[in-house]
């Protein structure tokens, strides 16, 4: 687009007492040719608003400077639709951050220039638009899959349910009886049929839902918005155009072969908690014992069999106690039966505790906490369940006619990736490892966020849980999916980039297929094609610009971000021909590095005059010749503020930070072909609320950069 | 008739937030109701997150964008629902906008706050501390925006704040107001109260100096709180390097909160690492009657329980008194391990309140409630996060992202048709 840039500079909230406003202008009219060069004592306010509309009205301006204030306030008084705005933090990083009025002026020319420049390089979005479906696929037909499937297709939403058993149904098939659901007390009855075959029957008569059953996903190709799942079921297959997914494949119960030393496998009359919901299912709610058929009397349940336990399940399977509260009631129903739980701790979140009230209070359910060491054969057609550290004694043995495992959840994705993506990155979701084999998301305060776009897990695949909060989980799910599929549609990305109408637009003419992109894309967005070139698949990408970082051809961009763009910010910083005065160049994260400097700056807070701060999208997308521009022309240091990384990532993106940390481990390379120091980049992790230590930071790295001496280009 | 799309969201904290921007960025528009001058709710007061321990104020910021961002948003800060009429599609909700006394046109300059001679008890940290009675909130606080406390205004001063103001956003003649809205659907999301404790009598809340609460010890260790985030117990200022968690005060009580409190027990394992992160010599005491920490929670539990400095004692704590001749806490409490009564003494003790869901001491007309004042799903009115359920932030997220979809699909019954 032809820009007409206008420059509008505030004098407000000390700027106009601290800065040559004038000799601002001065530099943007003769030396930059901005045409419309204003300033107002509150451009934020009514009249400096409406200073700049009419010049959009009447003097042609579509691209709007505004040097006042941060981004982060009066987003809605600059707002100009269908104009560029960018905003140079004049009051932050000038005034209330620098105390020299030298440095201070020197600083307001710098940000000015940058952000102008910054405002020429860039263009308006526009939206990537495909042809796209929005039918949401649900796999598993438990009940969180048949929850979802039912809440998208009330919505209004076409669903393919793929279910890999005969039936609907899931776990709940199994079920002799379930919690009541209650909003507060319990009162009797304490177990309850289920609903399941309800639910089952809403599904199938749902005209919005197609159901497969002993089906599987053989294949899933493409990207949001235009999936081809490949779905075989008796023998048959068919592709199916999908817009977005949701997984919820459920889980299978630890293998109890493997607790031997719980007596399983060694008497009959040690089962699991789902055997036992078999054998009430089986005989009328009557529980007899596998090994004689005679009803059990005094039944022991064994809670966290297998879990919670570095040999087996590490993790808590959440459902387990609730369950055998409710399997003592199984129990109980025979009058002269008991019921004895063993416990590590009872966990009954929340409401649930009057489950457990409800328990204590029943005399024919006793509960101990204790550590079970072994079950034996007691001799007499019984079982000895031996405990350490119980409430009852240092060591105690009881006996019991059987034995109850309360065995854990393994999810569906533990060992198969179910979604079988045809993406170059592999066929199931990344990071599993860091949670034990759920589809689990590394965020809290975004629990559905994964690294593959378009994808939504929910129920016990993506953590352990009760049905009722399954069912809760399953209509997040639901609601994402449809989400995706919605901004898929309409050339959006989704979240953390949800209202971004830009899009990776790479010049593949200069690509040099050396796969960086496809490799370091957190979301797996860059596939290859047949000839091994990468290939983008937009639907896939949250608008990161990881790939902008990796290129060493730089071709990729965005309209309104890429190389050249923050390239050239960095060309129009100051570099002092004074050897004291270093300057350095800081790239920090827009959505935390920037916010905690900022923060700093609304403190009051004084920072280096040394430094020139660019936001990024995100640190992975610092691209290596922006170092290597930046130093050749004399800057003296880059200290780039980024995400926590690592296990406990806080990268919004996975792992833009620590591919930019990775990144400069290889700068060294370029900086010793320059007779550089390693030492002048660096990369320090910065979380938002660490901005008391902003100045700290930077003045150290201005020391560091000092003691190493001037950058010998300078003056090139 | 009202725009069918048009969701309403009572309370403006996490779950508030996640359903607005959710709601939102799925093509529905959206009214945000907040009783405090920020948004953010309770989550804006901790200092960490279990189990990553990352800043909370990190996700807000993100969230924060999403509504800066989409014009579907609009919010309401100082803002409280006084009554709800009408059904499902058509509801008619009467907000009360109390006045902030500083308009749109502040800067957050802070000359406000710097003319302002008077100084009012800081309850974003439990009166820890104080602040001018014009201040902003917290310094990450979105919308930034100062407020003025007039009820600790005095009389002559008044004129220097609003002089100070080269802006003209002073305004101390604002009065309340009333807004009347229109909308298909409610989701309430009021979240959620400490327990008080003063209503603990045996835990010494409130007479024994140096017991705190939970909440309270999030404040003290985090760095925008009263000690700049260094643990002082309040009586002496002195580093609290011996500190006792007593679990379950308040909760899994008949005679206070009867259900359990979700977050409780993580809260403290997570607080036990504020000081030993502070202090190599640091030592935690956690008096618990169950360690509750479903799913991956386990693993942040082992993390903590492998810290040998840390101990777990099973066991409610039945007395907390001052030590006689220092600001010492004696705690008794009753070991079932061993069947032994255990006395011990701590520098500060931290109860482990529960959570009162805000339906408890307050209830919105038209909305229903559970006899502990938590909401009940009502066609076209839905619960989300603490206030039908106490969960901690992963769960009210999710649980608010669900509530969306049923506000969705209830405020456009004619369903979207695809």
């Amino acid at each position: 687009m032809e820009k007409n840039i206008g420059l509008y500079i505030c004098t407000g909230c000390s700027i106009g007492d601290s800065i040559d406003v004038e000799k601002l202008g001065n530099i943007a009219k003769n030396s930059l040719k901005i045409p419309v060069v204003k300033s107002h004592f509150a451009m934020c306010g009514k009249e400096g608003v409406e200073l700049i509309k009419n010049d959009i009205k009447n003097e042609g301006v579509n691209t709007v400077v505004i040097a006042a204030c941060s981004p982060r306030i009066k987003y809605e008084e600059f707002d100009f639709p269908g104009c560029i705005v960018e905003r140079s933090p004049l009051r932050e990083l000038a005034v209330w951050t620098q105390e020299d009025p030298e440095e201070r002026q020197l600083a307001a020319e710098d940000y000015v220039k940058m952000h102008v420049i910054k405002a020429q390089k860039g263009d308006l979005p526009e939206p990537y638009m495909m042809e796209t479906v929005k039918t949401i696929l649900v796999i598993g037909g438990g009940i969180s899959g048949m929850t979802s499937a039912l809440q998208a297709a009330n919505a209004g939403y076409q669903v393919v349910l793929v279910e890999k058993e005969a039936q609907l149904g899931g776990f709940a098939n199994k079920l002799y009886k379930v919690v009541p659901a209650a909003m507060g007390e319990y009162s009797e009855p304490l177990i309850v049929d289920s609903d399941i075959a309800d639910t089952v029957k809403a599904v199938e008569s749902n005209q919005n839902i197609t159901v497969y059953k002993s089906a599987k996903v053989e294949k899933t190709d493409g990207q949001p918005g235009a999936y081809d799942v490949t779905i075989s079921s008796n023998g048959n297959s068919e592709v199916v155009k999908i817009g977005s997914i949701v997984l919820a494949a459920g889980w299978r119960p630890y293998d109890a072969t493997k607790l031997e030393h719980l007596g399983y496998g060694v008497s009959k009359d040690v089962v699991t908690n789902i055997e036992l919901e078999g054998i009430a299912k089986n005989n009328g709610g009557r529980i007899l014992r596998p090994s004689d058929g005679k009803e059990a009397k005094k039944v022991a349940f064994i809670q966290c069999a297998g879990q919670r336990d570095p040999n087996h399940l590490p993790y808590c399977s959440a459902m387990c106690c609730t369950t055998s509260l409710k399997q003592a009631r199984y129990v109980t129903q025979n009058s002269d039966a008991t019921a004895m739980i063993l416990y590590k701790d009872i966990r009954t979140p929340g409401r649930l505790e009057y489950y457990y009230k409800a328990a204590q209070n029943d005399p024919a359910v006793m509960m101990t906490k204790g550590d079970v060491t072994s079950v034996t054969d007691a001799g007499n057609g019984n079982l000895h369940v031996e405990m350490e550290n119980s409430l009852l004694g240092e060591k105690v043995k009881i006996e019991a006619d059987l034995v109850v495992l309360a065995t854990g959840v393994v999810p569906a994705t533990a060992d198969d990736p179910i979604l079988n993506l045809q993406y170059k990155q592999g066929p199931g979701l990344p990071d599993l490892e860091l949670f034990d084999g759920f589809a689990d998301s590394n965020f809290i305060c975004f629990q559905y966020e994964t690294r593959r776009t378009g994808v939504y897990a929910a129920g016990c695949v993506r953590q352990p849980m009760n049905m009722s909060e399954a069912q809760e989980d399953a209509t997040g799910a639901a609601l994402k999916a449809i989400q995706s599929a919605e901004h898929v549609a309409a050339g959006i990305a989704v979240h953390p980039r949800a209202w971004d109408m830009t899009y990776p637009d790479p010049f593949m003419q200069r690509c040099t297929s050396c796969k960086r992109c496809t490799e370091e894309c957190p979301f797996g967005a860059i596939d290859e094609d047949e000839k091994g070139t990468p290939f983008y698949k937009p639907g896939r990408c949250r608008r990161c610009a990881t790939c902008m970082g990796a290129c060493p051809e730089r071709i990729v961009s965005f309209k309104d971000y890429h190389v050249d763009m923050i390239g050239s910010m960095m060309k129009n910083v100051s570099v002092p021909s004074d050897d004291d005065k270093p300057r350095i160049i800081v790239l920090a994260c827009e959505n935390d590095a920037y916010p905690a400097i900022d923060t700093a700056a609304l403190k009051h807070m004084k920072i280096d005059s040394a430094v020139r701060i660019i936001q990024l999208r995100c640190l992975g997308s610092t691209n290596l010749v922006w170092i290597a521009d930046a130093l050749s022309r004399g800057v003296d240091g880059m200290l780039l503020l980024g995400c926590k990384f690592g296990e406990n990532y806080q990268c919004h993106f996975a792992k833009g930070s620590e591919l930019a940390d990775y990144r400069l481990s290889k700068v060294q390379e370029t900086l010793g072909r320059l007779q550089l120091e390693a030492e002048r980049v660096q990369m320090i992790q910065l979380a938002i609320d660490e901005y008391d230590n902003v100045p700290r930071i930077i003045g150290d790295f201005v020391e560091r950069v000092k003691e190493i001496g001037p950058n010998p280009f300078k003056g090139f | 008739m009202p725009d069918v799309n048009r969701i309403l969201v009572i309370g403006g904290g996490f779950s508030g937030l996640t359903t607005a921007v959710d709601a939102a960025e799925t093509g529905a528009e959206v009214i945000v109701i907040e009783k405090n001058s920020y948004l953010g709710g309770r989550v804006a007061q901790l200092n960490k997150y279990f189990p990553k321990l990352c800043p909370p104020i990190c996700g807000l910021e993100i969230n924060f964008k999403r509504i800066k961002t989409n014009a579907n948003i609009t919010f309401h800060t100082m803002a409280e629902v006084e009554s709800v009429s009408g059904g499902p599609g058509n509801y008619t909700v009467t907000v009360k906008l109390n006045p902030r006394y500083v308009n749109d046109n502040c800067t957050a300059c802070d000359a406000c706050a710097q003319a302002c001679t008077a100084e009012r008890p800081n309850e974003f940290n439990f009166g820890m501390n104080t602040t001018k009675a014009a201040y902003l909130p917290f310094n990450q606080a979105f919308p930034q925006k100062y407020v003025i406390d007039s009820s600790y205004c005095k009389g002559d001063c008044a004129k220097a704040c609003k002089d100070a103001c080269k802006y003209n956003a002073v305004d101390l003649d604002m009065k309340p107001g009333t807004i009347t809205l229109n909308v298909g659907s409610i989701v309430v999301a009021t979240g959620w109260n400490p327990y008080d404790a003063d209503k603990l009598d045996i835990l010494g809340f409130g007479k024994v100096k140096n017991v705190i609460t939970n909440m309270m010890m999030e404040r003290l260790a985090s760095p925008t709180g009263p000690t700049a985030g260094k643990i002082l117990r309040p009586s002496d200022g002195k580093p609290a390097q011996n500190i006792a968690f007593v679990q379950c005060a308040g909760s899994r009580d008949e005679s206070h909160l009867p259900f359990c409190s979700y977050i409780c027990c993580l809260a403290s394992l997570k607080q036990t690492t504020y000081i030993r992160e502070q202090n190599l010599e640091s030592k935690a005491t956690i008096f618990y009657i169950d360690i509750r920490t479903p799913g991956k929670y386990e693993k942040f539990y082992w993390k903590v329980k492998d810290d040998p400095n840390v101990s777990f004692i099973k066991g409610k704590v039945a007395d907390i008194v001052q030590e006689q001749g220092s600001d010492d806490v004696i705690v008794t409490a009753e070991d079932m391990m061993t069947n032994k009564k255990v006395r011990m003494k701590f520098d500060m003790v931290v109860l482990a309140t529960g959570m009162e869901p805000a339906g408890a001491s307050k209830k919105i007309a038209g909305v229903k409630y559970n006899e502990n004042g938590f909401a009940l799903p009502d066609s076209g009115i839905y619960p989300a996060g603490c206030t039908k359920n106490p969960m901690d932030v992963a769960r009210s997220a999710q649980d608010s992202t669900g509530a969306v979809l049923k506000a969705l699909s209830k405020a456009n019954s004619s369903g979207q048709g695809r």
